[in-house]
C-alpha cells in the first residue's frame, strides 16, 4: 500500500474524513478529520481507522500506522490557536 | 506458555500495576522507536511502572491485541485501563493529561 491508498481508503469508508497520509515501506502517519470523531474517545478514534486496515496490518503489509486524529471542531480551534 | 496461559499472565500483569506497558523490548533497551517514545513519557512523569516485552514469543503480541482490541504495541493500561499507543499517550502527556490519571492511579 502507499499512502494515497491509504488516504483513499479512510475517505471513502469514513463519510466526511479528509486524510492525510504519510510514509512508506510498511511505515505511515495519518492526520484524520472527520465528523464521525464527534463525542468518541481518543481510543474510539484510532479504533475507526485501524479497523479499515485490519487485513494489511496482520499482514504487516502496514507494520505502523501513526494516527492524529480530531474532529472538524477540534481541527478549527487549533488552527485559530496556531494563527493567534 | 500455552494460549490461555498468556491471557492469563496478560490480565494478571494489569491488575496487579497501577502502570503498564506492553512494549517491544524492554524499559532500559526498547527494540521499536514507538516503545522507546512512550516508555521515555513514562520516564518523564516519575512513577514506576512495569514493561512487558512482547518479542520474545509473538502469541503475547496476537493474545493481547485480540484481548485490547487494538492492532498495534506499544500498548498502555493505567489502573486496569486501556489508554491507548503511542500516538495517544504522546499527545495525552503533551496536553497534561496523562499525569492526573497517573497520580489517581497511585493514590489507590
Amino acid at each position: 500500500m502507499n499512502p494515497s491508498d491509504i488516504a483513499r481508503r479512510i475517505e471513502d469508508r469514513i463519510p466526511g474524513a479528509s486524510a492525510r497520509v504519510e510514509g512508506a515501506e510498511a511505515h505511515f502517519s495519518a492526520v484524520v478529520t472527520a465528523p464521525g470523531f464527534e463525542g468518541k474517545s481518543r481510543v474510539e478514534q484510532h479504533r475507526m481507522i485501524y479497523d479499515l486496515f485490519r487485513d494489511e496490518m496482520a499482514r504487516q503489509e502496514i507494520h505502523a500506522l501513526a494516527l492524529t486524529t480530531r474532529t472538524p471542531t477540534e481541527w478549527e480551534k487549533e488552527r485559530r490557536q496556531h494563527e493567534g | 506458555m500455552e494460549g490461555p496461559d498468556i491471557l492469563e499472565m496478560i490480565k494478571k500483569e494489569i491488575a496487579a500495576n497501577p502502570i503498564v506497558l506492553f512494549t517491544k523490548g524492554t524499559a532500559d533497551m526498547p527494540m521499536c522507536g514507538f516503545s522507546a517514545r512512550t516508555i521515555a513519557v513514562f520516564k518523564e512523569i516519575g512513577r514506576p511502572f512495569k514493561t512487558v516485552d512482547i518479542l520474545p514469543d509473538p502469541r503475547i503480541r496476537q493474545v493481547l491485541s485480540a484481548h485490547s482490541n487494538w492492532p498495534t504495541v506499544p500498548q498502555v493500561f493505567i489502573d486496569g485501563q486501556f489508554i491507548g499507543g503511542c500516538d495517544i499517550v504522546t499527545e495525552m502527556y503533551e496536553k497534561g493529561e496523562l499525569k492526573p490519571i497517573v497520580e489517581k492511579a497511585f493514590r489507590k
